[in-house]
Protein backbone atom coordinates (compact mmCIF):
# COMPACT_ATOMS: atom_id res chain seq x y z
CA UNK A 1 0.00 0.00 0.00
CA UNK A 2 0.83 3.50 -0.85
CA UNK A 3 2.23 5.72 2.55
CA UNK A 4 -0.35 8.05 2.73
CA UNK A 5 2.42 10.69 3.92
CA UNK A 6 5.65 11.33 3.53
CA UNK A 7 6.77 11.19 7.21
CA UNK A 8 5.04 7.61 7.89
CA UNK A 9 8.02 5.05 9.25
CA UNK A 10 7.76 1.50 8.82
CA UNK A 11 7.63 -0.12 11.89
CA UNK A 12 10.42 -3.24 12.34
CA UNK A 13 10.71 -6.09 15.05
CA UNK A 14 13.81 -6.57 15.81
CA UNK A 15 14.96 -8.71 18.48
CA UNK A 16 16.19 -6.88 21.68
CA UNK A 17 19.55 -7.33 22.86
CA UNK A 18 20.36 -8.20 26.50
CA UNK A 19 21.21 -4.93 27.70
CA UNK A 20 18.10 -3.26 25.75
CA UNK A 21 16.19 -5.67 28.11
CA UNK A 22 17.40 -5.01 31.30
CA UNK A 23 16.14 -1.49 30.77
CA UNK A 24 18.46 -0.06 33.17
CA UNK A 25 21.08 1.82 30.85
CA UNK A 26 18.15 3.05 29.56
CA UNK A 27 16.61 4.31 33.32
CA UNK A 28 19.90 5.73 34.35
CA UNK A 29 20.54 7.95 30.99
CA UNK A 30 17.26 9.58 31.59
CA UNK A 31 17.95 9.55 35.50
CA UNK A 32 21.19 11.64 34.81
CA UNK A 33 19.55 14.41 32.96
CA UNK A 34 16.87 14.19 35.28
CA UNK A 35 19.22 15.30 38.09
CA UNK A 36 21.58 16.98 36.02
CA UNK A 37 18.75 20.10 35.78
CA UNK A 38 19.32 20.16 39.99
CA UNK A 39 22.86 21.65 39.59
CA UNK A 40 22.22 24.26 36.26
CA UNK A 41 20.89 27.64 36.79
CA UNK A 42 17.02 28.06 37.88
CA UNK A 43 15.15 29.29 34.88
CA UNK A 44 12.19 30.41 37.30
CA UNK A 45 12.44 32.77 39.78
CA UNK A 46 10.10 33.33 43.26
CA UNK A 47 7.87 35.79 41.89
CA UNK A 48 6.23 38.11 44.09
CA UNK A 49 9.59 37.85 46.22
CA UNK A 50 11.92 38.56 42.95
CA UNK A 51 11.16 40.33 39.98
CA UNK A 52 13.02 40.65 37.05
CA UNK A 53 14.38 43.72 35.97
CA UNK A 54 12.34 45.67 33.02
CA UNK A 55 13.30 46.38 29.94
CA UNK A 56 14.06 50.38 29.81
CA UNK A 57 12.00 50.70 26.92
CA UNK A 58 9.10 48.59 28.16
CA UNK A 59 6.34 50.13 27.43
CA UNK A 60 3.69 49.88 29.84
CA UNK A 61 1.56 52.34 31.74
CA UNK A 62 1.79 55.86 31.06
CA UNK A 63 2.92 58.95 32.61
CA UNK A 64 2.10 62.21 31.82
CA UNK A 65 5.02 64.36 33.20
CA UNK A 66 5.81 67.79 34.65
CA UNK A 67 8.57 69.80 34.00
CA UNK A 68 11.37 71.03 36.90
CA UNK A 69 8.86 73.47 38.28
CA UNK A 70 6.01 70.83 38.60
CA UNK A 71 3.74 72.36 35.91
CA UNK A 72 1.86 70.03 33.41
CA UNK A 73 3.76 69.67 30.17
CA UNK A 74 0.60 68.68 28.44
CA UNK A 75 -0.96 71.25 26.68
CA UNK A 76 -4.23 68.65 24.86
CA UNK A 77 -3.11 69.52 21.65
CA UNK A 78 -4.40 65.99 20.64
CA UNK A 79 -1.63 64.80 18.12
CA UNK A 80 -1.52 61.51 20.40
CA UNK A 81 -5.17 61.16 20.42
CA UNK A 82 -4.82 61.47 16.84
CA UNK A 83 -1.94 59.30 16.38
CA UNK A 84 -3.95 56.60 18.78
CA UNK A 85 -4.19 53.43 16.54
CA UNK A 86 -6.87 52.32 19.28
CA UNK A 87 -8.57 55.43 19.73
CA UNK A 88 -7.76 55.08 23.66
CA UNK A 89 -7.02 58.40 24.29
CA UNK A 90 -9.39 61.57 25.02
CA UNK A 91 -9.01 64.70 26.12
CA UNK A 92 -11.25 68.24 26.94
CA UNK A 93 -8.81 70.89 27.14
CA UNK A 94 -9.40 74.48 28.98
CA UNK A 95 -7.70 77.90 28.84
CA UNK A 96 -5.71 78.35 31.91
CA UNK A 97 -6.88 81.22 34.25
CA UNK A 98 -4.73 84.06 35.57
CA UNK A 99 -3.03 82.47 39.01
CA UNK A 100 -2.66 78.99 37.34
CA UNK A 101 0.90 79.49 35.77
CA UNK A 102 2.23 77.66 38.39
CA UNK A 103 0.04 74.58 37.73
CA UNK A 104 0.17 74.60 33.84
CA UNK A 105 3.10 74.89 31.51
CA UNK A 106 1.01 76.90 28.61
CA UNK A 107 -2.29 78.26 28.62
CA UNK A 108 -3.82 75.88 27.32
CA UNK A 109 -3.86 72.51 29.29
CA UNK A 110 -5.99 69.17 28.97
CA UNK A 111 -8.51 69.44 32.15
CA UNK A 112 -10.08 65.64 31.12
CA UNK A 113 -7.51 63.56 29.62
CA UNK A 114 -8.28 59.59 29.70
CA UNK A 115 -6.97 56.38 28.35
CA UNK A 116 -8.95 53.45 27.96
CA UNK A 117 -6.20 50.99 29.41
CA UNK A 118 -8.26 48.22 27.90
CA UNK A 119 -8.47 49.38 24.61
CA UNK A 120 -4.91 50.19 24.27
CA UNK A 121 -2.18 48.72 22.68
CA UNK A 122 0.67 50.26 24.12
CA UNK A 123 2.60 51.15 20.74
CA UNK A 124 4.08 53.92 22.14
CA UNK A 125 2.74 55.75 19.06
CA UNK A 126 1.19 58.60 21.58
CA UNK A 127 4.75 59.25 22.85
CA UNK A 128 6.17 59.84 19.75
CA UNK A 129 3.68 61.85 18.39
CA UNK A 130 3.82 64.20 22.04
CA UNK A 131 5.38 67.79 20.79
CA UNK A 132 6.06 69.16 24.62
CA UNK A 133 7.43 65.43 25.76
CA UNK A 134 4.50 65.04 28.18
CA UNK A 135 3.46 61.76 27.85
CA UNK A 136 5.81 58.86 28.31
CA UNK A 137 4.80 54.78 28.60
CA UNK A 138 6.56 53.52 31.41
CA UNK A 139 8.13 50.09 33.03
CA UNK A 140 5.03 50.48 35.53
CA UNK A 141 2.07 47.59 34.58
CA UNK A 142 -1.52 47.92 34.23
CA UNK A 143 -2.99 46.83 37.44
CA UNK A 144 -5.84 44.01 37.04
CA UNK A 145 -9.59 45.25 38.08
CA UNK A 146 -13.15 43.39 38.59
CA UNK A 147 -14.85 45.97 36.51
CA UNK A 148 -14.18 47.91 32.81
CA UNK A 149 -14.85 51.39 34.45
CA UNK A 150 -11.53 51.51 36.67
CA UNK A 151 -9.38 50.82 33.48
CA UNK A 152 -10.27 54.26 32.43
CA UNK A 153 -7.55 56.34 33.38
CA UNK A 154 -7.82 59.64 34.14
CA UNK A 155 -5.53 62.47 35.04
CA UNK A 156 -4.99 61.33 39.34
CA UNK A 157 -3.66 58.20 37.51
CA UNK A 158 -1.60 59.67 34.84
CA UNK A 159 0.04 62.60 36.11
CA UNK A 160 2.92 62.48 37.68
CA UNK A 161 3.18 63.45 41.35
CA UNK A 162 4.36 66.95 41.51
CA UNK A 163 6.70 65.97 44.31
CA UNK A 164 10.55 65.86 43.11
CA UNK A 165 11.15 62.84 45.16
CA UNK A 166 8.01 60.62 43.57
CA UNK A 167 8.73 61.65 40.11
CA UNK A 168 8.44 58.85 37.47
CA UNK A 169 12.23 58.22 35.83
CA UNK A 170 11.74 58.32 32.15
CA UNK A 171 15.80 59.00 31.49
CA UNK A 172 16.23 55.33 30.11
CA UNK A 173 14.01 56.17 27.43
CA UNK A 174 15.77 59.31 26.09
CA UNK A 175 18.97 58.07 24.31
CA UNK A 176 21.97 59.99 24.05
CA UNK A 177 20.86 61.21 20.30
CA UNK A 178 17.23 62.77 21.60
CA UNK A 179 19.24 64.34 24.44
CA UNK A 180 21.16 65.85 22.27
CA UNK A 181 18.23 67.05 19.89
CA UNK A 182 16.78 68.64 22.58
CA UNK A 183 19.74 70.79 23.19
CA UNK A 184 19.73 71.45 19.74
CA UNK A 185 18.50 75.59 19.68
CA UNK A 186 17.93 74.93 15.85
CA UNK A 187 14.96 72.79 16.47
CA UNK A 188 12.90 75.41 17.73
CA UNK A 189 9.88 73.55 19.35
CA UNK A 190 12.17 72.16 21.71
CA UNK A 191 12.03 74.92 24.52
CA UNK B 1 -7.19 85.38 -25.30
CA UNK B 2 -3.27 84.96 -24.81
CA UNK B 3 -1.79 82.16 -24.40
CA UNK B 4 1.02 81.39 -21.79
CA UNK B 5 3.44 78.13 -21.01
CA UNK B 6 3.17 77.15 -17.21
CA UNK B 7 5.82 74.43 -16.21
CA UNK B 8 5.81 73.41 -19.67
CA UNK B 9 1.85 73.14 -19.67
CA UNK B 10 0.15 75.46 -21.96
CA UNK B 11 -3.07 77.29 -21.17
CA UNK B 12 -5.10 80.19 -22.45
CA UNK B 13 -6.41 82.63 -20.20
CA UNK B 14 -8.13 86.09 -20.83
CA UNK B 15 -6.11 89.44 -21.28
CA UNK B 16 -5.28 90.74 -17.41
CA UNK B 17 -4.93 87.38 -15.94
CA UNK B 18 -1.98 87.04 -13.39
CA UNK B 19 0.05 84.33 -13.56
CA UNK B 20 -1.11 82.87 -10.55
CA UNK B 21 -4.16 83.01 -12.23
CA UNK B 22 -3.84 81.40 -14.97
CA UNK B 23 -1.97 78.54 -12.91
CA UNK B 24 -4.98 77.81 -10.50
CA UNK B 25 -6.99 77.52 -14.44
CA UNK B 26 -4.40 74.15 -14.74
CA UNK B 27 -4.58 73.23 -11.11
CA UNK B 28 -2.75 70.61 -9.49
CA UNK B 29 0.83 71.10 -8.36
CA UNK B 30 2.00 74.02 -10.59
CA UNK B 31 -0.41 76.20 -8.50
CA UNK B 32 2.14 78.62 -6.43
CA UNK B 33 1.12 78.78 -2.80
CA UNK B 34 -0.13 82.08 -1.73
CA UNK B 35 -0.76 83.31 2.02
CA UNK B 36 -1.62 86.71 1.08
CA UNK B 37 -3.14 87.08 -2.35
CA UNK B 38 -6.63 86.19 -1.97
CA UNK B 39 -9.20 86.06 -5.23
CA UNK B 40 -11.55 87.27 -3.51
CA UNK B 41 -10.34 90.20 -2.31
CA UNK B 42 -9.19 93.41 -3.88
CA UNK B 43 -5.69 94.73 -3.61
CA UNK B 44 -4.58 91.90 -1.98
CA UNK B 45 -1.63 89.83 -2.41
CA UNK B 46 2.18 90.91 -3.16
CA UNK B 47 3.51 90.56 0.03
CA UNK B 48 3.80 87.69 1.29
CA UNK B 49 6.05 86.41 -2.08
CA UNK B 50 5.25 82.93 -1.43
CA UNK B 51 3.86 82.45 -4.79
CA UNK B 52 7.72 83.42 -6.79
CA UNK B 53 8.03 82.11 -9.70
CA UNK B 54 10.17 82.22 -12.54
CA UNK B 55 9.64 84.24 -16.02
CA UNK B 56 12.15 82.38 -18.82
CA UNK B 57 10.56 84.91 -21.53
CA UNK B 58 8.38 87.72 -20.92
CA UNK B 59 6.46 87.48 -24.01
CA UNK B 60 6.45 86.37 -27.48
CA UNK B 61 7.27 90.44 -28.68
CA UNK B 62 9.95 90.32 -26.23
CA UNK B 63 11.65 87.15 -25.59
CA UNK B 64 13.87 88.43 -22.95
CA UNK B 65 13.79 86.80 -19.20
CA UNK B 66 12.32 88.97 -16.22
CA UNK B 67 15.53 89.73 -14.23
CA UNK B 68 14.31 88.66 -10.95
CA UNK B 69 11.64 86.40 -9.82
CA UNK B 70 8.67 87.62 -9.92
CA UNK B 71 5.16 87.49 -7.51
CA UNK B 72 2.69 85.67 -9.87
CA UNK B 73 -0.02 86.94 -7.62
CA UNK B 74 0.43 90.27 -9.24
CA UNK B 75 2.25 89.74 -12.83
CA UNK B 76 -0.34 90.00 -15.68
CA UNK B 77 0.72 86.92 -18.14
CA UNK B 78 1.37 87.95 -21.28
CA UNK B 79 1.08 86.28 -24.35
CA UNK B 80 3.69 83.65 -25.24
CA UNK B 81 5.44 83.83 -21.64
CA UNK B 82 6.85 81.43 -21.01
CA UNK B 83 6.94 80.78 -16.68
CA UNK B 84 8.55 78.18 -14.85
CA UNK B 85 7.57 77.29 -10.96
CA UNK B 86 7.82 73.69 -9.58
CA UNK B 87 10.86 73.23 -12.76
CA UNK B 88 13.09 76.13 -11.44
CA UNK B 89 15.34 74.72 -8.97
CA UNK B 90 16.08 78.71 -8.31
CA UNK B 91 11.90 78.86 -7.17
CA UNK B 92 12.23 76.21 -5.07
CA UNK B 93 15.50 77.55 -3.54
CA UNK B 94 13.57 81.06 -3.07
CA UNK B 95 10.25 79.43 -1.83
CA UNK B 96 12.38 78.04 1.56
CA UNK B 97 13.86 81.51 2.00
CA UNK B 98 10.44 82.74 1.73
CA UNK B 99 9.13 80.09 4.19
CA UNK B 100 11.82 81.04 6.23
CA UNK B 101 11.13 84.32 6.65
CA UNK B 102 7.23 84.13 7.50
CA UNK B 103 8.52 81.77 9.98
CA UNK B 104 11.14 84.07 11.71
CA UNK B 105 8.82 85.74 13.69
CA UNK B 106 6.13 83.04 13.85
CA UNK B 107 5.74 81.26 17.66
CA UNK B 108 5.81 77.58 17.19
CA UNK B 109 2.70 77.00 19.62
CA UNK B 110 1.07 74.93 16.94
CA UNK B 111 -0.04 72.72 19.78
CA UNK B 112 -1.63 75.49 21.81
CA UNK B 113 -3.21 76.96 18.26
CA UNK B 114 -6.76 76.37 17.14
CA UNK B 115 -5.41 76.96 13.87
CA UNK B 116 -3.29 73.72 14.27
CA UNK B 117 -5.08 71.30 10.95
CA UNK B 118 -6.33 73.61 8.71
CA UNK B 119 -3.26 76.48 8.85
CA UNK B 120 -1.79 77.78 5.58
CA UNK B 121 1.25 78.42 7.47
CA UNK B 122 1.73 74.69 8.64
CA UNK B 123 1.09 73.08 4.53
CA UNK B 124 3.64 75.86 3.17
CA UNK B 125 6.30 75.18 5.66
CA UNK B 126 5.86 71.76 5.82
CA UNK B 127 5.69 71.04 2.03
CA UNK B 128 8.14 73.99 1.46
CA UNK B 129 9.87 75.04 3.95
CA UNK B 130 13.03 73.88 5.70
CA UNK B 131 12.61 70.76 9.15
CA UNK B 132 15.24 73.44 10.68
CA UNK B 133 15.64 77.61 11.80
CA UNK B 134 18.93 79.10 10.64
CA UNK B 135 18.18 82.09 13.78
CA UNK B 136 18.72 81.89 17.09
CA UNK B 137 17.16 85.04 17.90
CA UNK B 138 14.01 85.71 20.33
CA UNK B 139 10.75 86.09 18.69
CA UNK B 140 8.74 89.07 19.00
CA UNK B 141 6.13 89.35 21.14
CA UNK B 142 3.19 91.22 21.72
CA UNK B 143 0.87 92.02 24.79
CA UNK B 144 -2.60 90.34 24.85
CA UNK B 145 -4.79 93.15 23.04
CA UNK B 146 -8.94 92.17 23.16
CA UNK B 147 -10.59 93.14 20.11
CA UNK B 148 -14.05 91.69 20.98
CA UNK B 149 -16.73 88.96 22.21
CA UNK B 150 -16.10 86.94 19.10
CA UNK B 151 -12.60 87.34 17.66
CA UNK B 152 -9.60 86.04 19.76
CA UNK B 153 -6.32 87.98 18.18
CA UNK B 154 -2.58 86.69 18.51
CA UNK B 155 -0.92 89.08 16.97
CA UNK B 156 2.58 86.70 18.02
CA UNK B 157 1.30 84.64 15.25
CA UNK B 158 0.53 87.32 12.30
CA UNK B 159 2.70 87.09 9.49
CA UNK B 160 0.94 90.46 8.02
CA UNK B 161 -1.01 89.56 5.07
CA UNK B 162 -3.30 92.28 5.13
CA UNK B 163 -6.26 89.97 4.12
CA UNK B 164 -8.06 90.68 7.46
CA UNK B 165 -8.02 94.43 6.60
CA UNK B 166 -9.01 94.36 3.32
CA UNK B 167 -12.07 91.91 4.38
CA UNK B 168 -13.33 94.60 6.55
CA UNK B 169 -12.56 97.31 3.68
CA UNK B 170 -14.53 95.52 1.36
CA UNK B 171 -17.54 93.02 3.17
CA UNK B 172 -18.38 95.66 6.02
CA UNK B 173 -19.48 99.29 5.76
CA UNK B 174 -16.92 100.49 8.04
CA UNK B 175 -13.42 99.32 9.11
CA UNK B 176 -12.21 99.56 12.57
CA UNK B 177 -8.93 98.42 12.84
CA UNK B 178 -5.79 97.63 10.45
CA UNK B 179 -2.23 97.45 9.95
CA UNK B 180 -0.24 100.13 13.00
CA UNK B 181 3.44 101.04 12.95
CA UNK B 182 5.83 99.82 10.83
CA UNK B 183 8.70 97.45 10.51
CA UNK B 184 9.18 94.70 13.00
CA UNK B 185 6.37 96.31 15.51
CA UNK B 186 3.41 96.39 13.08
CA UNK B 187 0.86 95.11 14.10
CA UNK B 188 -3.06 94.25 13.81
CA UNK B 189 -5.03 96.37 16.14
CA UNK B 190 -7.85 98.77 16.19
CA UNK B 191 -5.70 101.66 18.34
CA UNK B 192 -8.09 102.69 20.55
CA UNK B 193 -9.56 99.98 22.13
CA UNK B 194 -12.62 98.86 20.24
CA UNK B 195 -14.48 96.42 20.18
CA UNK B 196 -15.04 94.72 16.04
CA UNK B 197 -18.95 93.81 15.85
CA UNK B 198 -19.80 93.77 12.87
CA UNK B 199 -22.69 91.68 10.81
CA UNK B 200 -19.43 90.34 8.35
CA UNK B 201 -16.50 90.67 11.05
CA UNK B 202 -16.36 86.67 11.50
CA UNK B 203 -14.93 85.93 7.94
CA UNK B 204 -11.66 87.51 9.40
CA UNK B 205 -11.07 83.93 10.61
CA UNK B 206 -11.97 82.11 7.44
CA UNK B 207 -9.71 84.78 5.67
CA UNK B 208 -6.76 84.27 8.09
CA UNK B 209 -4.33 82.27 6.86
CA UNK B 210 -2.36 81.91 10.31
CA UNK B 211 -4.03 81.17 13.74
CA UNK B 212 -3.26 85.05 14.39
CA UNK B 213 -7.48 85.30 14.34
CA UNK B 214 -9.38 82.60 15.68
CA UNK B 215 -12.98 81.89 16.91
CA UNK B 216 -13.18 82.82 20.33
CA UNK B 217 -16.77 80.88 20.66
CA UNK B 218 -14.44 78.15 19.88
CA UNK B 219 -11.67 79.07 21.91
CA UNK B 220 -9.50 75.40 23.02
CA UNK B 221 -13.23 73.64 22.83
CA UNK B 222 -11.60 70.98 20.53
CA UNK B 223 -8.98 70.20 17.74
CA UNK B 224 -10.22 70.30 14.57
CA UNK B 225 -9.22 66.69 13.33
CA UNK B 226 -11.68 65.40 16.12
CA UNK B 227 -14.87 66.67 14.65
CA UNK B 228 -16.44 65.87 11.49
CA UNK B 229 -17.02 69.19 8.46
CA UNK B 230 -20.29 68.43 7.26
CA UNK B 231 -22.02 70.30 5.05
CA UNK B 232 -25.21 72.63 5.97
CA UNK B 233 -27.39 75.51 4.96
CA UNK B 234 -30.05 77.57 6.54
CA UNK B 235 -32.54 80.57 5.70
CA UNK B 236 -30.38 83.74 6.21
CA UNK B 237 -31.92 87.23 5.71
CA UNK B 238 -28.29 88.68 5.42
CA UNK B 239 -26.45 85.84 3.47
CA UNK B 240 -26.49 82.66 1.52
CA UNK B 241 -26.05 80.82 4.58
CA UNK B 242 -24.23 77.67 2.99
CA UNK B 243 -21.70 76.82 5.77
CA UNK B 244 -19.93 73.56 7.11
CA UNK B 245 -20.72 73.01 10.04
CA UNK B 246 -18.15 71.16 12.59
CA UNK B 247 -19.56 68.32 14.84
CA UNK B 248 -18.85 65.78 17.03
CA UNK B 249 -22.31 63.65 18.22
CA UNK B 250 -24.90 66.16 17.86
CA UNK B 251 -23.07 68.95 19.12
CA UNK B 252 -22.25 71.76 16.66
CA UNK B 253 -18.78 72.72 17.82
CA UNK B 254 -18.32 75.73 15.29
CA UNK B 255 -19.43 76.99 11.90
CA UNK B 256 -16.92 78.16 9.30
CA UNK B 257 -17.67 79.22 5.60
CA UNK B 258 -17.44 76.92 2.78
CA UNK B 259 -13.91 76.99 1.39
CA UNK B 260 -12.62 75.79 -2.01
CA UNK B 261 -9.62 74.06 -2.91
CA UNK B 262 -7.38 76.91 -3.04
CA UNK B 263 -8.53 77.28 0.51
CA UNK B 264 -10.72 80.36 -0.40
CA UNK B 265 -14.13 80.68 1.24
CA UNK B 266 -16.90 80.24 -1.68
CA UNK B 267 -19.58 82.67 0.14
CA UNK B 268 -18.60 85.13 3.20
CA UNK B 269 -21.41 84.13 5.99
CA UNK B 270 -22.75 86.55 8.17
CA UNK B 271 -22.28 86.33 12.36
CA UNK B 272 -25.34 85.65 12.89
CA UNK B 273 -24.92 82.10 10.95
CA UNK B 274 -21.33 81.61 12.40
CA UNK B 275 -21.37 82.57 16.25
CA UNK B 276 -25.59 82.29 16.98
CA UNK B 277 -26.64 79.06 15.53
CA UNK B 278 -24.92 76.57 17.13
CA UNK B 279 -28.26 73.61 17.27
CA UNK B 280 -28.22 71.38 14.76
CA UNK B 281 -31.88 71.92 14.55
CA UNK B 282 -30.91 75.27 13.12
CA UNK B 283 -29.34 73.59 10.08
CA UNK B 284 -30.09 71.42 7.18
CA UNK B 285 -27.67 69.02 6.54
CA UNK B 286 -26.70 68.07 2.85
CA UNK B 287 -23.92 65.73 3.76
CA UNK B 288 -19.97 65.24 5.23
CA UNK B 289 -17.86 67.47 3.35
CA UNK B 290 -15.01 66.04 1.31
CA UNK B 291 -11.85 66.36 2.98
CA UNK B 292 -8.67 66.02 1.07
CA UNK B 293 -6.97 62.48 2.36
CA UNK B 294 -3.52 63.79 2.76
CA UNK B 295 -5.80 66.33 5.76
CA UNK B 296 -5.09 65.64 9.21
CA UNK B 297 -9.02 66.20 9.41
CA UNK B 298 -9.74 63.15 7.96
CA UNK B 299 -7.45 60.87 9.96
CA UNK B 300 -9.64 58.48 12.39
CA UNK B 301 -12.41 59.55 9.67
CA UNK B 302 -14.13 56.52 8.25
CA UNK B 303 -16.34 56.90 5.37
CA UNK B 304 -19.39 54.87 4.41
CA UNK B 305 -19.05 53.79 1.27
CA UNK B 306 -22.11 52.46 -0.98
CA UNK B 307 -22.78 48.90 -0.67
CA UNK B 308 -21.42 47.73 -3.72
CA UNK B 309 -24.31 44.34 -4.36
CA UNK B 310 -23.80 41.23 -5.45
CA UNK B 311 -24.23 39.96 -8.78
CA UNK B 312 -26.73 37.43 -9.55
CA UNK B 313 -24.56 34.58 -11.37
CA UNK B 314 -28.03 33.39 -12.82
CA UNK B 315 -29.25 36.55 -13.91
CA UNK B 316 -26.37 38.54 -14.08
CA UNK B 317 -27.74 41.39 -12.32
CA UNK B 318 -26.55 43.37 -9.24
CA UNK B 319 -28.71 42.88 -6.35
Amino acid sequence: MEPLTQRSKTVSDKKMTFAEKLYLPAILGGMRITFGHLFKKKTTIQFPEAKRPFAGVYRGRHVLKRDEAGRERCTACGLCAVACPAEAITMVAAERKPGEEGLYREEKYAAVYEINMLRCIFCGDCEEACPKEAIFLTDRLVASEYQRKPFIYGKELLVEPADPEKRIDVSERQTPEVLAFKKDRQHKHNN
Amino acid sequence: MIRLTIDNIAVTVEEGTTILQAARKIGGKVVPPAMCYYSKLKGSGGKCRTCLVKVVQSSAKDPRPMPKLVASCSTPAQDGMVVQNITSPEVVEARKGIVEFLLLNHPLDCPVCDQAGECDLQDLSYGHGTEITATEEYRREFPVTDIGDLIQLHMNRCILCYRCVYTAEQLTDQRVHGVLYRGDTAEIGTFIAQNIDNDFSGNMIDVCPVGALTDKTFRFKSRVWFLRPMDAYRDCRVCKGKAVIWMAGDEIYRVTARKDRFGEVEDFICNECRFDHKHPEDWVVEGPRSIKRESVISANHYLQKEDPGVIDPIKGTIT
